[in-house]
Formats: structure tokens, C-alpha cells, sequence
């Protein structure tokens, strides 16, 4: 029987040259980055194709998505945030996507790896610092001394803050990894059950598949509202320096 | 675990930058501004709409405040055309009425004058007679002529209510 790593298996599709010593192959966490990149734009596209004043369903799915974000954002950061909008939109959007597609059997999970999450939510963190730096220059330091606290305090509180502000990309891929990794090593385990008890015993496990099944579907949600959601307020900790 | 080897870690930020910013390209060009136009036309359109909506409601009040005035102006007019109508008609009536009790004040007092009239006649015939009976009497009874002037005294008291 497969392991239920085997599932997080990456596999070279494509075999591309090196680009400075790396190697860049099409593999199928490419593919289904692809996919998900492509299925997000015409869900959007072709939602909206009719341009209606009075949307149907599948209209309605993509303004409810383009809102739910927008919400979103003007609620955690206010109007600063608004031209920060298509960067989170695609971000919500790519990892909703990517969760989502990993739910179709056989398919491949690439939220589900540390070094795709890291990257995100890297490329955020790096992306909030310099924001904030090219908002406030030097006094965005002042964000890593809280107020009202005693200057001997400060010691210990300055560290702190600057080791929970360094650690925040770390957290937030994490999170994201931990719980699609989780999630679908739990299906697999319990799929396997589903064989290794048979006819009579397998319908247990089988049952218990499809709640962590729809469970698992939320979480697919979730995460992406999350790692958005966290997003944001980092947004607006570097922009209004709010502590 | 698949997730740990480092041989494909460059190959996957590799497509990972690849994939986000052709995705972020698509929605930021193409996806977004398509959603935001129709969200932006609609919220445009219900804007529109309740201000014609506001606008109607300001000229329905106000063609209804004009129509209870022209309302009021026509019930005061038709107010004052009864109250003058109906003076009017009063004051006709009044004036009938007096030339009417005129002629019938004038009318009754001749009646009056007629009929005194005629009692004078008729007590003056009475008298004459009465002294005719009274001699006539007197000269069946008595025998003779009686004194004309003192039958007419006593016929006079008789009249009056004082015979004896």
C-alpha cells in the first residue's frame, strides 16, 4: 500500500535546462499551479462575460469573491489599503485555488509544501517591511518599542518584538503547509483503512472520509481567509504603525 | 517527507514566482478591473435611480400641494358665489315680502273704512226707523203725536246700550 506521503511526491514533468545552476523543470507542482492559476481567471472572466446589473449565480461568485477580499481589506487597513488590493486578491485567490484542486483525487496539493508557502508568505513579509520602511523611513522602528512600558523593560521588550516581527513569515507559512499537509495525510490514512479493513469493517473509515472530506473543504477556505486575513494586518501595521 | 528535499525547493519557488505573477498580471489587468466596473456601473445605477426616485417624489408633493391649494381656491370661490347667490335671493324676497304686506295693510284698512262705513249707514237707518216705530208706537198707545225731539234723545240713549 502507498505511504501517505506519497501523495507530496514532486515529479519532473518537463525536463527544462538550468537556469544559474538551478534547476527549473515543469514538474506537477508546476502543472497544478498552472491549473489553478487558469481555472481562478476564467471562473472570474467568464463569470462576468454578461456584464449584468442584476447578476446570476455564477456572476454573483465572482463579485462575492471580488468583495469578500475587498471587505476584507478596507476593514483590517482602511483606505491606505486600497492599492494593495490586486496583491491580495491574488494571493487569497491562488491559495484558495490550490487548496481547493488539492481536494480532486489525484491531483497534487501545492499549498501543502514549506518551501511554496515560505515563499508567499515571504514575499509578503519582505514586501510589508519595505512598504513600511518607504512609508516612514527610520521611525517604522519605533513599531518594535511599545509604548508605556518602563525603559528597563525595554531590554527585553525590544527583542521580542523584533524576534515575533522576524518570525512572522515563518508562522504564517507554517500554518498554511501544516494544515493542507495534515489534512490530506489524515484522507490518505484513513482511505487506507477503508482497504485494509474490507467489504464488512471499511465502511467506518469510509464514512468518516467524507465529513473529513466536506471538514477538510472548509479548511481549504479558512487557510486562505487566514493567511489573507494576517496578510492585511500586517499591511496595516506598516502602514499606520498601529501596535 | 517529499516537502523537505531541497533538490526541488529552487524549481518550485522558480514556478511558483512564474505562476503568482502571471496570476496577479491576470487579475490586476483583466479580472479585476471587469468586476469593479460592473460592481461600480451597478451601485451607479442604483445611485441614479434613487435620486429619480427622490426627484419624483419631490414633484408628486409638490403637483399634490398645488392641487389642494386650487382645491381651496375653488371651495372658497364656490363658497362666496353661494353666500352672494343666497343674499341675494334673501334681500329679493324681503322686498316681495314688504310690497306684499304693503297692499295687504292697504288693502285691509280700506275694508275697514268700508265696513265702518257701512255700520254708520246702517246705524243711521236703525235710528230713523226706531223713531218711526218709537211714534207709531206712541200713537197707538198714548194716542197723538209725541215730542219728535224727545223720542230722539231717548231713541239716541236706547242706541247706546242705555235703554231702560
Amino acid at each position: 500500500m502507498a505511504s501517505p506521503l506519497e501523495q507530496f511526491q514532486i515529479e519532473p514533468l518537463i525536463k527544462l535546462p538550468k537556469i544559474a545552476g538551478i534547476d527549473v523543470s515543469y514538474t506537477n507542482s508546476a502543472l497544478w499551479m498552472t491549473i489553478a492559476i487558469g481555472l481562478a481567471t476564467l471562473f472570474l472572466v467568464l463569470g462576468m462575460r454578461q456584464r449584468a446589473l442584476v447578476p446570476g449565480r455564477w456572476q454573483s461568485m465572482a463579485e462575492i469573491s471580488y468583495e469578500f477580499v475587498s471587505t476584507m481589506l478596507s476593514e483590517q487597513v482602511g483606505s491606505a489599503g486600497r492599492p494593495y488590493f490586486p496583491f491580495i486578491f491574488t494571493l487569497f485567490m491562488f491559495i484558495l485555488f490550490g487548496n481547493l484542486l488539492g481536494m480532486v483525487p489525484y491531483s497534487f496539493t501545492f499549498t501543502s509544501h514549506i518551501i511554496v508557502t515560505f515563499g508567499l508568505a515571504f514575499t509578503v513579509f519582505l514586501g510589508v517591511t519595505i512598504i513600511a520602511f518607504a512609508k516612514h523611513g527610520v521611525h517604522f522602528l519605533s513599531f518594535f518599542v511599545p509604548k508605556g512600558v518602563p525603559v528597563v523593560m525595554l531590554f527585553l521588550m525590544v527583542p521580542i518584538e523584533i524576534l515575533s516581527y522576524l518570525t512572522r513569515p515563518v508562522s504564517l507559512s507554517i500554518r498554511l503547509f501544516a494544515n493542507m499537509m495534515a489534512g490530506h495525510t489524515m484522507l490518505k490514512v484513513f482511505a487506507g483503512f477503508i482497504i485494509g479493513l474490507g467489504i464488512w469493517g471499511g465502511w467506518a473509515p469510509l464514512a468518516l472520509n467524507v465529513v473529513l472530506t466536506g471538514f477538510e473543504i472548509l479548511v481549504c477556505f479558512l487557510q486562505a481567509y487566514v493567511f489573507a486575513v494576517l496578510t492585511c494586518i500586517y499591511l496595516n501595521d506598516a502602514i499606520h504603525l498601529h501596535h | 517527507m517529499p516537502q523537505l528535499d531541497p533538490n526541488f525547493f529552487g524549481t518550485q519557488l522558480f514556478w511558483l514566482a512564474v505562476s503568482f505573477i502571471v496570476f496577479y498580471v491576470l487579475m490586476s489587468k483583466v479580472a479585476l478591473p471587469r468586476i469593479g466596473d460592473v460592481l461600480e456601473m451597478r451601485a451607479e445605477k442604483i445611485t441614479g435611480d434613487l435620486d429619480a426616485a427622490a426627484k419624483a417624489r419631490d414633484e408628486a408633493k409638490a403637483a399634490l400641494a398645488h392641487y389642494e391649494k386650487s382645491l381651496a381656491d375653488a371651495r372658497a370661490e364656490a363658497q362666496r358665489a353661494n353666500r352672494e347667490a343666497a343674499d341675494a335671493a334673501s334681500a329679493a324676497s324681503n322686498a316681495r315680502l314688504a310690497e306684499v304686506g304693503t297692499r295687504i295693510s292697504a288693502e285691509i284698512a280700506a275694508a275697514e273704512r268700508r265696513i265702518g262705513e257701512a255700520r254708520e249707514a246702517a246705524m243711521s237707518n236703525v235710528r230713523s226707523m226706531a223713531v218711526e216705530v218709537a211714534q207709531a208706537a206712541y200713537g197707538k198707545l198714548v194716542g197723538g203725536q209725541a215730542d219728535t225731539a224727545r223720542l230722539d234723545a231717548l231713541v239716541e240713549r236706547a242706541l247706546k246700550g242705555d235703554a231702560r
